[in-house]
């Protein structure tokens, strides 16, 4: 009867696939009415829908409201209004500098869709991670298939139930499941994939493509590090602390691909770092930060006992110098600071995906380079600091993502900057236009007319025509001219 | 000379698959006890080729006498001659390479390059824009100082028109190269990137930086084009990389691992020659970029190989590129057009050339009347003979052809041509009208000098028929219908269009190159080659100033309603907000 069932279901699958992608060459995603009015009514199911969807962010990963609404409602409103106001501009196509030479032809880039695509996205930003590139798949011009996490499960069907009620059910589609459904999925054709989440299902999501030559974006993580300079000034000590944990105990408990994994400072300055950090964990998250409930839980047991896993090697509860309590009843880890464990510890080997925040202290702060360079690149790098000439070797010695200075997370809200990895941490980028472009081909177009031919592009070929076309080659208009009058002869080549 | 040929006939039919088998088993013992992997075992079975032909000249002239009846000094002059050469310089580049006899590049010699490469790259060497420009002006002096050789190592590989060698190889690489020199500073600035209220006050910038170690693999049919224009954007964009150039263009690409080998920076510049075993030992490492041209079988190889590692990988394949041809147009310009890019590129062996036409009914006897004359004025009433065509690249690929050509419901269909020679590997260009859609020649990529035309009863049907396979590389449309051009270019996706031309848009720098679908995966060519092997970094600067204290815990619900001003846009919520007054 299973078997039957999931029979069933695949039949249904390839049915609503083909509907999907006969409703795309009907040629309707494709107009720019369309995506825009897709785009508007994907805005209003946030602003309709908002108090549904905190609470359903509430329910799955313990996300404080204020919490919810700045890092996914506010910021997906944000960009829905930014593509609205440049879709536009973004779907002219650009006009192609030509040489000379090529007299009466132009030509452009054209912005095309590619055509049904599939959006594989995570629990832990399930709003934020699945509209973003949805948002790109509609301005572009795609019909689109999500698949939102089964592990954020409220937020999963609210997903399901307002696009289906807001958006065109013909071009947008979510299907809800976990691994097998997913698997279903990746076996279909796809004109691209689009994934969020861990290299190992990547990996999975990218052997999948090629039966297809299906292009993949991929979006993973890493060992995010902040470099904390010795900072003199205490202002700016303070605020780097605060925006340090933001970054990480405030970003859904730091279970964020571009939450802060880990510290590297100077020794001389970590128990500076470490004792202010304490100061405002607390003025923060209060002396009970389970009750104020301002930081995320985890989201499941499984989780949970993983990050248990990473504390519980004695070598690293003993680097403890705050926090460390768990309730796993109720999924929550205290926001947790040690100092040094060892290198070869699982903490400093994996993504910690939690609120655990290793500080690793080094005699210089120039040895961060190194240390950055001896591990695979990731997502995102923090510096914190005012050294210009230091900034300028971050930049350039080491590879991320990429790179944020005195602050963290931000680069995410900047729809002017390419979010993506590197390495490790995956290839593609999106937000913004780069979000349409990661959804379009750029089509080349050349106009030609009749009128202008050179008779030396054709053969037979012979010392003259060459002359002719490398002469047109090298675009030396005057050579051209008087090789074409008889007047100059060059004799480099003897014969064809 | 009858009994002589029921001689050869008998001795034929008594080589049966045992004894083949028994012959394949005896080679392959020879060849398992390494003996034919020496040079020294190499040079003296090629001297004694070379002894051969010498020896036996006449016995070879009377031989192609009684099968061809090829005339004895024509007989002599292309078949000797041109043996010898070839011979001759395949023993140069041998005794050249003597003085490190070449091993088996095995999965330990593939990771032990890596590690070299990747210690190079780690110094930091290869990020100097000096660097750069330093070896693609080397570059630029290794085309002019070997244009010659590079021309007949092309003409022994493919019979390459020397003029079609230095304008479409020779000479788009050193376009290529010159763009590159041109540009380079501007294309390594950072971007400037607008900052946004969510940010202020923030600077931002995009860095391009270089992926690290690169893989390129190319292809046969512009062997210099195709291996050396990716290395070109590789450079630019500051990585170290490792060229496979194909095996199936023997002479250019042991030209190019000699040359290249001579010139440039072999720390971090390297050619690894060889066939499936060393490609797989290139593909068995991590790469921080593959880029592939070829075919979407071994595309698929190289990408599943990449997922292993999360590599990204660019991917230039190929297709059936259709010629939409309309009537009322000016007829003589669009047959030499596309003939040009028919014939006129490699001899119809290229990833852009012209695949099949389309046309109406009524117009199609106008156009092959106009294809056949152009044709003849181009290659003469004997194409065969013409130097102007490159031949069929191998006996593998000839065969291909010939089987396209000899299927049943599509060998009545020849209007033109048809001709071929095998023993030369040449096949005339060849038009055939009307094929069914449902023969071979209608569902594989052609890449040889034959070009099918079918016919549609309303120009517009043609669409129907390019959308209904699989996305081509390139498109191309003849006409003078302003609607129909717009028409085109919204319905027909592909990786380029041309309209009223063929293959031109491949010479034209400021736009992407590659393919879409079934045809590939990203794009090349001037600035975006540099990006295909850059990683386009997002940097933002902050201060420490100007913070909005909504952003931290604790939360109240004033912090949430002025957040909810911030988005929309209320200006007094933005300004209390960012100077943290909630």
């Amino acid at each position: 009867m299973q078997i039957h069932n999931a029979m069933e279901t695949l039949r249904d699958l390839e049915r609503d696939l083909k509907n999907m992608r006969e409703y795309y060459e009907s040629g309707i995603t494709k107009e720019a009415s369309w995506r825009e009015s897709q785009l508007k009514r994907l805005r209003s199911f946030l602003l309709e829908k908002e108090e549904e969807i905190l609470n359903a962010l509430l329910q799955d990963l313990g996300k404080h409201h204020l919490e919810a609404f700045r890092d996914e409602v506010g910021t997906l409103i944000k960009s829905l209004n930014f593509a609205l106001n440049n879709l536009k501009q973004w779907m002219s196509g650009k006009k192609a500098k030509l040489p000379k030479i090529a007299l009466l032809t132009s030509a452009e880039i054209v912005a095309e869709p590619l055509g049904l695509v599939l959006i594989i996205s995570s629990w832990n930003f399930p709003f934020g991670l699945s509209l973003e590139p949805l948002i790109g798949a509609i301005a572009a011009g795609n019909t689109a298939v999500l698949k939102p996490s089964e592990l954020s499960p409220t937020c999963s069907a609210v997903l399901a139930s307002g696009l289906y009620n807001y958006l065109d059910k013909k071009a947008i589609k979510v299907i809800q499941g976990g691994p097998a459904e997913a698997e279903q999925l990746l076996h279909q054709r796809w004109d691209k994939i689009f994934f969020t989440g861990s290299t190992r299902v990547g990996r999975i999501v990218m052997s999948s493509a090629v039966r297809y030559l299906t292009p993949v974006t991929l979006e993973l993580g890493g060992k995010c590090p902040a470099v904390v300079d010795s900072l003199s000034s205490s202002f700016d000590r303070e605020v780097a602390v605060k925006r340090i944990i933001v970054g990480k105990f405030g970003t859904c408990a730091g279970q964020a691909c571009i939450s802060i994994d880990y510290i590297l400072v100077e020794k001389r300055f970590a128990p500076v770092l470490v004792e202010l950090m304490k100061v405002w964990i607390k003025k923060m998250f209060g002396e009970n930060p389970r009750e104020l409930k301002t930081v995320a839980r985890i989201v499941n047991k499984q989780h949970l006992f993983r990050l248990k896993n990473l504390v519980a090697d004695p070598r690293v509860q003993e680097s403890v110098v705050y926090g460390g309590s768990i309730d796993e009843d109720n999924l929550f880890i205290e926001p947790t600071i040690m100092v040094d464990p060892p290198l070869d510890s699982a903490i400093m080997s994996e993504e910690i995906f939690g609120p655990l925040l290793p500080v690793i202290t080094l005699e210089k702060i120039e040895d961060s380079i190194k240390f950055i360079n001896s591990r695979p690149k990731p997502l995102a790098l923090y510096v914190f600091t005012k050294n210009q000439s230091l900034q300028r070797r971050m930049i350039s010695e080491t590879s991320s993502g990429s790179v944020t200075f005195n602050d963290a997370i931000v680069q995410y809200a900047a729809d002017t900057l390419p979010f993506g990895g590197v390495g490790e941490s995956g290839f593609g980028n999106y937000h913004g236009k780069f979000s349409f472009d990661t959804f379009s081909h750029e089509k080349t177009v050349v106009n030609r007319s009749f009128l202008t031919d050179f008779w030396f592009r054709f053969p037979p070929w012979n010392t003259h025509k060459y002359h002719l076309l490398e002469v047109a080659y090298n675009y030396d208009y005057l050579g051209l001219l008087l090789l074409v009058l008889g007047l100059k002869r060059s004799c480099k080549r003897k014969s064809f | 000379m009858a009994d002589m040929a029921a001689a050869i006939i008998s001795e034929r039919m008594q080589f049966n698959s045992e004894d083949a088998s028994a012959l394949a088993k005896e080679l392959r013992v020879g060849f398992d006890s390494g003996k034919t992997r020496s040079y020294q075992w190499r040079a003296s079975q090629i001297e004694a080729l070379i002894k051969l032909t010498q020896n036996h000249e006449e016995e070879i002239v009377r031989a192609l006498y009684s099968d061809l009846s090829k005339p004895h000094t024509e007989a002599f002059v292309h078949e000797l001659a041109a043996n010898l050469s070839v011979v001759l310089i395949f023993v140069l580049s041998l005794i050249m390479a003597v003085e490190e006899p070449r091993r088996v590049f095995d999965a330990e010699a593939a990771s032990s390059l890596m590690k070299e490469l990747r210690g190079t790259f780690a110094s930091g060497k290869t990020r100097s824009y000096e660097w750069r420009v330093s070896q693609l002006k080397t570059f630029l002096k290794l085309l002019d100082d070997h244009e010659q050789e590079i021309v007949d190592g092309l003409l022994s590989d493919l019979s390459k028109p020397p003029l079609e060698s230095v304008v479409y190889e020779i000479g788009m690489l050193k376009n290529s190269c010159k763009v590159v020199l041109k540009e380079l500073k501007h294309w390594m600035k950072p971007e400037k990137a607008k900052t946004s209220i969510t940010t202020f006050p923030s600077s931002a910038e995009i860095v391009s930086e270089p992926l690290g170690v690169v893989l390129v693999i190319s292809a046969w049919n512009y062997p210099f084009l195709l291996s050396l224009d990716p290395v070109i954007g590789a450079i630019a964009a500051g990585n170290a990389v490792v060229l496979k150039p194909s095996e199936i263009a023997p002479a250019t690409s042991s030209l190019m691992a000699k040359l290249l080998g001579e010139y440039m920076d072999s720390s971090c510049i390297r050619v690894v020659e060889g066939a499936v075993d060393e490609t797989s030992a290139l593909l068995q490492q991590k790469w921080d970029k593959i880029f592939y041209t070829g075919n979407g079988r071994i595309g698929r190889i190289v990408m599943t190989a990449a997922a292993k590692h999360l590599t990204p990988v660019v991917l230039e394949l190929g297709g059936k590129s259709p010629v939409v041809v309309d009537s009322n147009i000016n007829l003589q310009v669009a047959s030499r057009r596309i003939i040009a890019g028919k014939w006129g590129c490699n001899n119809g062996q290229a990833c852009i050339s012209p695949d099949y036409i389309i046309t109406t009914k009524d117009y199609a006897p106008k156009l092959v009347d106009a294809l056949k004359t152009e044709l003849e004025a181009f290659y003469g009433e004997h194409p065969l003979e013409s130097k102007d065509l490159s031949r069929i690249v191998n006996s593998n690929h000839f065969a291909r052809l010939t089987k396209l050509l000899d299927e049943d419901k599509v060998s009545g269909k020849i209007v033109y041509g048809g001709e071929r020679n095998e023993s030369k590997l040449r096949i005339a260009p060849t038009l055939l009208l009307d094929v069914p859609r449902n023969s071979m020649i209608m569902n594989e990529e052609i890449f040889g000098p034959l070009l099918p035309i079918i016919t549609v009863d309303k120009l517009e049907e043609s669409f129907d028929v390019i959308n209904s396979g699989t996305k081509p590389l390139a498109a191309y449309l003849f006409t003078n219908n302003k609607k129909l051009k717009e028409q085109f270019v919204k319905t027909i996706s592909a990786g380029g269009l041309v309209v009223n031309d063929t293959t031109l848009h491949l010479a034209v720098h400021t736009l992407p190159f590659g393919g879409v679908g079934e045809s590939g995966i990203g794009a090349y060519h001037g600035k975006f080659s540099f990006d295909a092997f850059s990683h386009k970094k997002a940097v933002l600067y902050r201060s420490f100033l100007g913070d909005a204290a909504l952003r931290y815990p604790p939360y109240t619900n004033t912090k949430l309603r002025v957040m909810k001003a911030l988005i929309g846009g209320g200006i007094l919520g933005i300004i209390r907000a960012l100077f943290g007054w909630s």
